[in-house]
Protein backbone atom coordinates (compact mmCIF):
# COMPACT_ATOMS: atom_id res chain seq x y z
CA UNK A 1 0.00 0.00 0.00
CA UNK A 2 2.54 2.22 1.40
CA UNK A 3 5.01 1.13 -2.06
CA UNK A 4 2.02 2.39 -3.83
CA UNK A 5 1.23 6.01 -2.48
CA UNK A 6 5.56 6.10 -3.32
CA UNK A 7 5.74 5.02 -6.57
CA UNK A 8 2.30 7.12 -7.44
CA UNK A 9 4.59 9.65 -5.75
CA UNK A 10 7.57 9.53 -7.73
CA UNK A 11 5.51 9.40 -10.76
CA UNK A 12 4.25 12.94 -10.18
CA UNK A 13 7.34 13.94 -9.29
CA UNK A 14 9.12 13.26 -12.79
CA UNK A 15 6.03 14.28 -14.73
CA UNK A 16 6.61 17.58 -13.31
CA UNK A 17 10.08 17.16 -14.75
CA UNK A 18 10.40 19.50 -18.50
CA UNK A 19 12.97 18.23 -21.11
CA UNK A 20 14.62 20.86 -23.21
CA UNK A 21 14.27 19.78 -26.65
CA UNK A 22 17.38 19.96 -28.62
CA UNK A 23 17.24 22.03 -31.81
CA UNK A 24 18.48 23.09 -35.25
CA UNK A 25 18.28 26.28 -35.51
CA UNK A 26 19.17 28.31 -39.60
CA UNK A 27 19.14 31.24 -40.73
CA UNK A 28 19.03 32.18 -44.50
CA UNK A 29 18.31 35.14 -46.54
CA UNK A 30 14.74 35.26 -45.90
CA UNK A 31 13.98 33.86 -42.73
CA UNK A 32 14.67 30.79 -39.83
CA UNK A 33 14.04 27.52 -39.61
CA UNK A 34 13.85 26.09 -36.42
CA UNK A 35 13.74 22.01 -36.07
CA UNK A 36 12.59 20.21 -32.95
CA UNK A 37 13.16 16.77 -31.48
CA UNK A 38 10.02 16.51 -29.72
CA UNK A 39 10.20 12.22 -29.50
CA UNK A 40 6.51 10.67 -27.66
CA UNK A 41 4.45 13.58 -28.63
CA UNK A 42 1.01 13.08 -30.05
CA UNK A 43 -0.19 16.05 -32.75
CA UNK A 44 -2.79 17.49 -30.00
CA UNK A 45 -0.28 17.63 -27.48
CA UNK A 46 2.15 20.05 -29.13
CA UNK A 47 1.65 23.77 -28.91
CA UNK A 48 4.05 26.13 -30.76
CA UNK A 49 2.86 29.53 -29.99
CA UNK A 50 4.45 33.20 -30.55
CA UNK A 51 3.34 35.56 -27.63
CA UNK A 52 4.94 39.30 -28.59
CA UNK A 53 8.73 38.12 -29.50
CA UNK A 54 8.57 35.14 -27.58
CA UNK A 55 8.20 31.31 -29.32
CA UNK A 56 6.95 28.75 -26.94
CA UNK A 57 7.23 25.25 -27.63
CA UNK A 58 5.76 23.32 -25.12
CA UNK A 59 4.42 19.23 -25.45
CA UNK A 60 3.64 16.19 -23.29
CA UNK A 61 4.67 12.87 -23.92
CA UNK A 62 2.14 10.43 -24.13
CA UNK A 63 3.01 6.58 -24.67
CA UNK A 64 1.46 3.35 -24.41
CA UNK A 65 1.95 1.80 -21.72
CA UNK A 66 1.26 -2.26 -20.56
CA UNK A 67 -1.17 -2.66 -17.39
CA UNK A 68 0.73 -2.49 -14.39
CA UNK A 69 4.18 -1.24 -15.97
CA UNK A 70 7.34 -0.50 -13.02
CA UNK A 71 9.59 1.43 -14.94
CA UNK A 72 12.84 -0.09 -14.47
CA UNK A 73 15.78 2.54 -16.46
CA UNK A 74 14.67 6.04 -17.69
CA UNK A 75 17.04 8.08 -19.43
CA UNK A 76 14.20 10.41 -20.60
CA UNK A 77 12.99 11.69 -17.39
CA UNK A 78 10.37 13.68 -17.55
CA UNK A 79 6.77 13.65 -19.63
CA UNK A 80 6.70 17.18 -20.94
CA UNK A 81 9.30 19.06 -23.48
CA UNK A 82 9.76 22.82 -22.69
CA UNK A 83 12.12 25.71 -24.32
CA UNK A 84 11.64 29.18 -24.51
CA UNK A 85 12.87 31.67 -27.67
CA UNK A 86 13.38 34.61 -28.08
CA UNK A 87 12.34 36.43 -31.62
CA UNK A 88 13.58 39.72 -32.54
CA UNK A 89 11.43 42.37 -34.80
CA UNK A 90 12.02 41.72 -38.37
CA UNK A 91 10.54 38.55 -38.20
CA UNK A 92 7.04 37.85 -39.47
CA UNK A 93 5.32 35.47 -37.24
CA UNK A 94 2.10 36.16 -38.52
CA UNK A 95 3.34 34.30 -41.89
CA UNK A 96 5.32 31.52 -39.61
CA UNK A 97 4.89 27.76 -40.56
CA UNK A 98 4.48 24.66 -38.79
CA UNK A 99 4.64 21.36 -39.65
CA UNK A 100 5.43 18.03 -37.39
CA UNK A 101 5.84 14.51 -38.16
CA UNK A 102 7.60 11.45 -36.15
CA UNK A 103 8.65 13.63 -33.75
CA UNK A 104 9.94 16.24 -35.19
CA UNK A 105 8.76 19.67 -35.18
CA UNK A 106 9.94 22.20 -38.63
CA UNK A 107 9.30 26.05 -38.25
CA UNK A 108 10.18 28.42 -40.57
CA UNK A 109 9.50 32.00 -39.80
CA UNK A 110 10.15 34.72 -42.77
CA UNK A 111 11.36 37.98 -42.55
CA UNK A 112 9.58 40.70 -42.89
CA UNK A 113 9.68 41.76 -46.34
CA UNK A 114 11.59 45.44 -45.21
CA UNK A 115 14.00 43.29 -43.41
CA UNK A 116 14.85 40.86 -46.27
CA UNK A 117 18.39 41.66 -47.29
CA UNK A 118 18.08 44.23 -50.75
CA UNK A 119 20.87 45.74 -52.69
CA UNK A 120 21.47 49.69 -52.29
CA UNK A 121 22.24 51.51 -54.35
CA UNK A 122 24.93 53.98 -54.66
CA UNK A 123 24.83 57.24 -56.56
CA UNK A 124 27.45 58.83 -57.48
CA UNK A 125 26.83 62.64 -57.97
CA UNK B 1 41.51 12.29 -25.53
CA UNK B 2 40.67 8.84 -25.04
CA UNK B 3 37.25 10.03 -23.56
CA UNK B 4 36.44 11.48 -26.76
CA UNK B 5 37.97 7.99 -29.11
CA UNK B 6 35.83 6.24 -26.89
CA UNK B 7 32.70 7.93 -26.74
CA UNK B 8 32.56 7.96 -30.64
CA UNK B 9 29.34 6.54 -32.10
CA UNK B 10 29.41 3.10 -33.81
CA UNK B 11 32.71 2.80 -31.90
CA UNK B 12 32.97 -1.02 -30.85
CA UNK B 13 34.74 -0.05 -26.98
CA UNK B 14 31.99 2.39 -26.58
CA UNK B 15 29.38 0.05 -27.89
CA UNK B 16 30.94 -3.09 -24.88
CA UNK B 17 30.99 -0.07 -22.47
CA UNK B 18 27.38 0.44 -22.88
CA UNK B 19 26.13 -2.56 -23.36
CA UNK B 20 28.01 -3.54 -19.56
CA UNK B 21 26.43 -0.12 -18.40
CA UNK B 22 22.79 -1.27 -19.97
CA UNK B 23 22.78 -4.96 -18.37
CA UNK B 24 24.21 -3.43 -15.01
CA UNK B 25 21.46 -0.58 -15.19
CA UNK B 26 18.39 -2.06 -16.80
CA UNK B 27 18.10 -5.61 -14.44
CA UNK B 28 20.45 -5.52 -12.34
CA UNK B 29 17.78 -4.66 -9.68
CA UNK B 30 19.52 -1.50 -8.95
CA UNK B 31 16.64 0.40 -9.47
CA UNK B 32 16.04 3.59 -11.40
CA UNK B 33 19.24 5.79 -11.99
CA UNK B 34 18.92 9.50 -11.18
CA UNK B 35 20.80 11.03 -13.56
CA UNK B 36 20.80 14.94 -12.86
CA UNK B 37 20.54 15.19 -16.71
CA UNK B 38 17.40 14.35 -17.99
CA UNK B 39 19.12 12.78 -20.84
CA UNK B 40 22.49 11.37 -20.76
CA UNK B 41 24.92 13.15 -23.68
CA UNK B 42 25.79 11.38 -26.14
CA UNK B 43 23.43 8.14 -25.86
CA UNK B 44 20.98 8.54 -29.70
CA UNK B 45 18.22 7.47 -28.92
CA UNK B 46 17.10 7.67 -25.30
CA UNK B 47 15.42 4.73 -23.67
CA UNK B 48 13.29 3.73 -21.00
CA UNK B 49 12.29 0.58 -19.89
CA UNK B 50 9.69 -0.64 -18.32
CA UNK B 51 8.89 -3.83 -16.81
CA UNK B 52 5.28 -5.99 -16.24
CA UNK B 53 4.33 -9.42 -15.07
CA UNK B 54 4.16 -10.54 -18.79
CA UNK B 55 6.25 -8.56 -21.18
CA UNK B 56 9.52 -5.83 -20.73
CA UNK B 57 8.44 -2.71 -22.36
CA UNK B 58 11.25 -0.89 -24.26
CA UNK B 59 10.78 2.69 -25.64
CA UNK B 60 13.28 4.36 -28.22
CA UNK B 61 13.06 7.95 -28.52
CA UNK B 62 14.13 8.02 -31.69
CA UNK B 63 12.42 11.22 -33.98
CA UNK B 64 12.59 12.14 -37.49
CA UNK B 65 13.51 8.31 -38.67
CA UNK B 66 12.26 7.11 -41.57
CA UNK B 67 10.75 3.02 -40.60
CA UNK B 68 12.41 1.84 -43.24
CA UNK B 69 15.78 2.42 -42.06
CA UNK B 70 14.92 1.46 -38.63
CA UNK B 71 16.48 -1.73 -37.26
CA UNK B 72 15.43 -4.10 -34.24
CA UNK B 73 17.30 -7.30 -34.07
CA UNK B 74 17.48 -9.70 -31.28
CA UNK B 75 20.17 -12.23 -31.15
CA UNK B 76 20.95 -14.40 -28.09
CA UNK B 77 19.24 -12.26 -25.45
CA UNK B 78 20.16 -9.09 -26.64
CA UNK B 79 17.93 -6.59 -28.20
CA UNK B 80 19.50 -3.76 -30.54
CA UNK B 81 18.08 -0.49 -31.92
CA UNK B 82 20.30 0.68 -35.17
CA UNK B 83 19.45 3.05 -37.75
CA UNK B 84 20.71 6.01 -39.60
CA UNK B 85 19.62 9.73 -39.11
CA UNK B 86 20.53 12.10 -41.93
CA UNK B 87 21.59 15.77 -41.02
CA UNK B 88 19.41 17.77 -43.35
CA UNK B 89 21.42 20.99 -42.17
CA UNK B 90 22.37 23.34 -44.96
CA UNK B 91 25.73 24.17 -45.64
CA UNK B 92 27.05 27.32 -43.79
CA UNK B 93 28.02 30.06 -46.42
CA UNK B 94 27.63 33.66 -46.47
CA UNK B 95 24.00 33.77 -46.55
CA UNK B 96 23.19 30.64 -44.54
CA UNK B 97 23.60 30.95 -40.39
CA UNK B 98 24.06 27.82 -38.02
CA UNK B 99 23.23 29.11 -34.66
CA UNK B 100 22.24 25.86 -33.01
CA UNK B 101 23.41 22.31 -34.16
CA UNK B 102 22.04 19.90 -30.89
CA UNK B 103 19.92 17.52 -32.75
CA UNK B 104 22.05 14.19 -33.34
CA UNK B 105 22.96 13.31 -36.86
CA UNK B 106 24.37 9.67 -38.28
CA UNK B 107 24.24 5.79 -37.31
CA UNK B 108 23.34 4.78 -34.19
CA UNK B 109 23.00 1.69 -32.05
CA UNK B 110 21.86 0.79 -28.75
CA UNK B 111 21.91 -2.73 -27.16
CA UNK B 112 19.49 -3.63 -23.93
CA UNK B 113 19.79 -7.33 -22.57
CA UNK B 114 16.60 -8.71 -22.51
CA UNK B 115 15.80 -10.55 -19.09
CA UNK B 116 16.02 -14.68 -19.32
CA UNK B 117 12.67 -15.19 -19.06
CA UNK B 118 12.16 -12.83 -22.27
CA UNK B 119 10.48 -15.03 -25.57
CA UNK B 120 12.32 -13.94 -28.46
CA UNK B 121 9.86 -15.42 -30.85
CA UNK B 122 7.24 -13.00 -29.71
CA UNK B 123 8.29 -9.51 -29.91
CA UNK B 124 6.46 -6.41 -31.50
CA UNK B 125 7.62 -3.10 -32.72
CA UNK B 126 6.00 -0.45 -33.33
CA UNK B 127 7.25 3.30 -34.44
CA UNK B 128 4.99 6.26 -33.73
CA UNK B 129 5.40 10.05 -32.84
CA UNK B 130 8.76 9.07 -33.04
CA UNK B 131 9.24 6.78 -30.70
CA UNK B 132 10.34 2.89 -31.07
CA UNK B 133 8.15 1.02 -29.06
CA UNK B 134 9.56 -2.74 -28.07
CA UNK B 135 7.19 -5.43 -26.01
CA UNK B 136 8.74 -8.51 -25.56
CA UNK B 137 6.70 -11.21 -24.07
CA UNK B 138 7.79 -13.46 -21.16
CA UNK B 139 7.84 -16.64 -20.98
CA UNK B 140 4.41 -18.04 -18.75
CA UNK B 141 5.62 -19.13 -15.62
CA UNK B 142 6.65 -22.63 -14.78
CA UNK B 143 3.47 -23.83 -13.15
CA UNK B 144 3.41 -26.73 -10.72
CA UNK B 145 1.91 -29.26 -12.09
CA UNK B 146 0.14 -32.07 -10.44
CA UNK B 147 1.24 -35.77 -12.17
CA UNK B 148 -1.18 -38.21 -12.09
CA UNK B 149 -0.44 -42.17 -10.96
CA UNK B 150 -2.17 -44.90 -12.28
Amino acid sequence: MSDRKESAKQEQQRAGMTIMPAVDVVEDRTGITLTADLPGVPKDRLTARVDGETLLIEGDIALETAEGMEAVHAEMQGMRFRRVFTLSRELDTSKSEAAFRNGVLRLRIPKAEHAQPRKIEVKVG
Amino acid sequence: MYQSILSAPGDLFAELDRLRREMQQSFGGLGMPSSIRAVTRGSFPAINIGSTPKSVEVYAFAPGIDPDKLDVNVDRGLLSISGERRSDLPEESGEVSIYARERFAGSFKRVISLPEDADPSRIEARYRDGVVHISVQRHEPAQPKRIEIR
